[in-house]
Formats: C-alpha cells, structure tokens, sequence
C-alpha cells in the first residue's frame, strides 16, 4: 500500500525530520500536536497541525486515544511516531491495526517482544547473543535479593525504557529502594510505564550499536554506531562508525544484530544496543530499539540513506530495496546534540524563548533542528534543541569539521551546551577516540573544576 | 512549502562565486539570511513564517474522542493551565508569618508522591528535617527532589498534584521547629 498521508505523532526536531523526507516523496504530512507545540517550526512546515490536548505529555503525546483519534480524524493512512513518546508502545500499534490505520514501525508483537526489556534479553539468548547478567523484580524484598546475587554495583533499568530515562546505578543495598522508586517515577512519567528491571553494571564499557533494517523476511545492518559520551546514560555525542574497533568484533556484532533481527523476522527500522567490553574484546546485548533513533542521521551520512524512506517502504509492504553487499560505508561522520541545559550549572534545564539561532551552512553539516530565532522551548519535554551532524572523510577530518561548525553556531536566549561541545571537540583524548562510557564523565569533572574560557 | 537543505546549498555556490558576504531574503512564507565570516565559512538563520493550517473539525474531533475516558488528561489539563497561586514577593525561602516557603529549583511540574498512586512525600502536619524530600519538580522530563531545606512541620502545600510551578511559585510552607508550638 501506497502511504498517501502520514500522522507525525510526535514534536521538536524529528517531527520536522520526518515532515521533510515524507515532503521529498510526495506524502502529505498532518502534524499531531500538544497545546504547546501548535506554532511550532514542525507545525509550520507539515501540511495541516492537529491539536492532540494539552501540553504535558501524558496529556497529548503519550494519550493513544488522542493519536489514533487524530489520524481518523485527518483520514491519514500511517502513523508516523518518530521517538521517544508512544514510537514503541504496543498499544499504539494494536489501535492503528484495529483502525486500519499503518503503524510506521515493528509489528505489535515484535514492539512487545523488544519494548520490553526483559523480553528482549529472552529473544537475544534465543538468538544466540551474548547478555548482561541480570532479571525482574517482583517488588522490594525481590531486588534486594537479585541485586545480591546479581552483585552490586547494579543498574536499574525501566522495562519500557530507552534514552536513560528510569536507569539509576546501584552501589549498595541501602540505596536500592530509593534508586527504584525514582526509577520507576521517571520511567512512569516517560513511557507511563513504571516497570523497572535489574542488571549487572559494567563499569567499563564501550556503547557500540548496529543499525539494523528488515521487511518481515530478510534483515541487513547498517554498520555500527558509538554512543560511549553519555551524561546520566543520555547520549551527547554519537559517531559512525564506531572507532578503533577490532575488524573482527565488528562483524561479529553486525553478524550479531542480524541474527536478532532475523529471529524477530524484523520489519521496519531497529537498533541492537551492544555493550563492548573493550579488554575482554567481547560484547553483550543490551537492548533493542524498535524505533528511528535520535542519532540516525551519522548513520545516513556515512551511508548515503534516507532511513525515514527506508521505513516508510518496509511499512507500505514493500520488500528491502538494498541487499547487505549493496550498503557501502563512505567516511566517518559525528553528530553533536544541542540542548538547553547549562553544564557549568550542573546541565540545568534552561527551558525558555530563543531570541536567535543561527547554525552553519556547509555541505558536509547537516543541522537537525526544531529551533529558529524566536521559538519557544516549552518546560515539558526533553531539552534536545539541534543535532549538528558533520561528514568527513575520516574522523580526523570529520572532528575538524565539527570544530568549525560548531564555532558558527549561535544559540541566544537560553541555555546550552554547545560551549561543552567546543570544549569537547578540543580534547586530545576525544581527538584520538575509542574511549569507554567512563571518559566522558571524567572529561566533565576534570573542565568543570577548572575554569573554563568560554 | 519550505527552503530544504539542498535549496539552501545551491543558493552558497552561486554565493561563493560572488564577492557577497550576507544575503537577507524574505518572502511570506520564509526568512533567510546567509552570513560569510570572516573565514569564509557560511552560517545560516532560517525561519518558517508560515501559519500551522488547522483544520476546527478534526481539533473537534479529537477533543469529543479524548473527552470520555480523559480524567487524567482533564486533570492535567487543569493543572496545567496555570500556578493557582502567585507568589509571595521578596526573598527566597522565606517569608510572612514566620513560615519558610520551598519554591522550586526551577519551573516545572510539582508532583507530591514518587510515583503515581504512591503516597505523598508529605501532609499537611508532616515533621521534616531540612533533608527531607517533600515533593519531585519535573523539568524537561528530568525528576528532580525537592528538600524542605528547614526542620519543621508542613503548615500548607500550596499546589495540587501535576499543577504546574513557575519559577517563583511556593510548592509548601513550613513552620520552622524553633517556632513548633
């Protein structure tokens, strides 16, 4: 089936994202959205806004009814969910069957089968995949007994989770129930689902994910991704493909990914999560995201693909337009994310007006973004303004492009952290790459004790 | 209909062969300015002037879908139209009648229980010690704990359940233990 008009369930940058390719094949777009997001840059650009409820999310992006009742209410044949908010939600995918409606993503069964965590770990032993040692709870007195055996320190993790939200280090017993509970409020109010589960946490490790794409029958990568520089498990900087990783671990872990996507009989667009144990030369699975991620676009870059086309056809029924041999790796590129938070203050949210934003314009930068000058950063979603993608022909060639066109950005009004990205991209140690999850944190310490110049 | 990257691309290499250093083009449905610097590298500012099209019958219809089962969202919605008190002028923390005022960290979303249908942080008549949480400001979707910063007793929460607090909204008063009958 031909998609001739597309919901876009969701807001910010990756709703203009997805209103841009749906433009570039001729499908109509009807942006859904809150209270807050009515005069947004995204409303502007769709075809038509509809209002989805008030401003908190629970209330409109979050609410199934409202999304589904939106796209009868346009007669849009597909529901695009973008990521984040209700892009995994097996409810959402079991209405737009009912309704008739296209569910851009995974079927129901398989968004049950990855969205929840637990679920996933299953089907990744089944596949073959190494995992992290680890299990539910079945409340307190449960924890406290896994997280013994388990051994501290451990990571809570939200069942329905994803982007770090309801994810909290463990490191002893005393702090367990307190790390749940916020645990649980964080991953109730992301993805109104409180469930939280247990895993071993690896002190040292590299994130290193692989971009998978399937049709319901066959399955290929799309190369890896490095998302090791995370604040609180919220990625700040993503790169593809992943640096100085062993030739072989990496076709293990495309091999790996496929091999999961291929037990799902994967339809749509996913991400196998890995965590790379960089002195065992070892990785294990960590999670899927059955969803278009927020760092997709250095995936593009290197790739030349349109990933939000690729979906759209998996999800019209179509077969994979490429085989594996037909995916060609050109470069290195790096992906930067702008958001209103002020790291010399400890990443205060600074929600707020921007007065000015200008953003460099170079064919090898690519800017995501839901921000122009005299937009408004609304307090209740996440603090994500711009990505800054950069395209080099190595990664020393892409950092430097990355230096350049981070210098010409200009965000006026709020807070943010481009003067961390600046800091960052003069870092010798981020120069050389490779690094574990434990960098970057240090790099932070270390610039935040000292001051810096800008 | 708007200016797409590749529009924008075009534009910098006819730019380029010029000796130009800003173009400032506008018309009704977009701004652009294009900025040579000193380098010679090229920054952007883009804006959509274009009016979001709405259509009054599907907001109808969505509203008459989400109305019948929405007590949550209706909740919310109520919550969210605003602080239902303002707030007291003057110093932070404290206040009139001797009582010490817990405002938020910064503007968000007061929730007074760790997670939904769990108990309350506090009630009125709580005793609290100064690192007591007494209550979790969303912001950003980032949970943060609020102290009372004061021993004491809880004397009033000033905001329901999901109401939104602007920065300089009182979340609680509290009496201070000094001044506890």
């Amino acid at each position: 089936m031909r998609l001739r008009r597309v919901l876009i369930a969701n807001r910010g940058e990756i709703a203009v994202r997805i209103a841009r390719t749906c433009r570039s094949l001729g499908i109509e777009t009807v942006l859904a959205a809150s209270d807050a997001d009515l005069d947004s840059l995204a409303a502007r650009l769709a075809d038509r806004t509809v209002r989805l409820g008030p401003a908190p999310s629970s209330a409109s992006y979050l609410n199934v009814g409202a999304v589904v009742a939106a796209a009868r209410a346009v007669h849009a044949d597909a529901i695009h969910p973008g990521y984040g908010f209700l892009s995994e939600n097996v409810r959402l995918a079991r209405a737009c069957d009912d309704a008739g409606i296209v569910f851009i993503g995974p079927t129901a069964s398989q968004l049950d089968a990855v969205g929840d965590k637990l679920k996933a770990r299953g089907h990744a032993v089944a596949a073959g995949l190494p995992v992290v040692p680890g299990g539910e709870l079945d409340g307190e007195s449960d924890a406290r007994a896994l997280a013994r055996e388990i051994g501290f320190p451990v990571l809570v993790k939200a069942v329905a989770g994803g982007g770090g939200r309801g994810m909290k280090v463990v490191r002893a017993a005393e702090q367990l129930a307190p790390a749940l509970e916020l645990a649980m409020a964080e991953a109730q109010a992301a993805f109104g689902d409180a469930r939280v589960y247990l895993e071993r946490y690896v002190e040292s490790g590299r994130h290193v994910e692989v971009q998978v794409l399937g049709d319901g029958e066959g399955a290929i990568h799309l190369g890896t991704r490095d998302c090791s520089i995370q604040r609180r498990y919220q990625k700040l900087v993503e790169e593809a493909p992943a640096p100085r990783l062993n030739a072989a671990l990496r076709e293990q872990m495309h091999g790996a990914a496929v091999a999961f996507a291929r037990h799902l009989r994967y339809r749509g667009l996913g991400t196998v999560e890995l965590l790379v144990d960089c002195a065992r030369e070892a990785f294990y699975f960590l999670e899927m995201n059955a969803r278009i991620q927020v760092e997709h676009p250095v995936t593009e870059a290197i790739t030349g693909l349109d990933l939000v086309a690729e979906q759209i056809a998996v999800a019209e029924g179509r077969p994979l337009r490429l085989a594996q041999q037909d995916v060609r790796f050109d470069g290195h590129a790096i992906e930067c994310r702008l958001n209103a938070e002020d790291w010399t203050r400890d990443f205060r949210p600074s929600p707020g007006d921007v007065l000015r934003a200008v953003f460099p314009a170079a064919p090898h930068v690519r800017v995501d973004t839901h921000l122009q000058s005299g937009s408004r950063v609304p307090p209740y979603y996440d603090s994500l303004l711009a990505k800054l993608v950069v395209h080099g022909a190595d990664r020393a060639d892409a950092v430097d492009r990355l230096r350049e066109a981070l210098a010409a950005c200009t965000i006026d009004g709020i807070a943010t952290n481009l003067p961390m990205h600046e800091a960052l991209v003069q870092d010798a140690e981020f120069r050389a790459g490779g690094f574990d999850t434990r960098w970057f944190p240090r790099f932070l310490q270390a610039r935040l004790q000292t001051p810096t110049d800008s | 209909m708007n200016l797409s990257n590749e529009d924008v691309q075009d534009i910098l290499r006819v730019l380029d062969s010029t000796s130009y250093d800003e173009l400032k083009l506008e018309t009704a449905r977009f701004r652009l300015v294009l900025r040579r610097s000193a380098g010679g590298a090229w920054t952007q500012e883009t804006q959509a002037l274009s009016t979001p099209r709405r259509s009054d019958s599907a907001d109808r219809a969505v509203e008459k879908a989400t109305s019948g089962g929405g007590s949550v969202a209706g909740r919310e919605a109520a919550a969210a139209a605003g602080v239902r008190e303002p707030a007291a002028p003057g110093g932070a923390g404290d206040s009139r009648h001797g009582l010490h005022e817990v405002r938020p960290p910064m503007l968000g979303t007061f929730y007074r229980a760790p997670k939904p249908g769990a108990a309350p942080f506090v009630e009125v008549g709580s005793r609290v010690r100064p690192d007591t949480v007494v209550c979790i400001i969303e912001t950003m979707k980032l949970m943060n704990s609020v102290c009372a910063g004061m021993a004491g007793e809880v004397v009033e929460i000033c905001l329901d359940d999901a109401q939104f607090a602007d920065e300089s909204a009182v979340l609680l008063r509290i009496r201070p233990e000094s001044t506890c009958a």
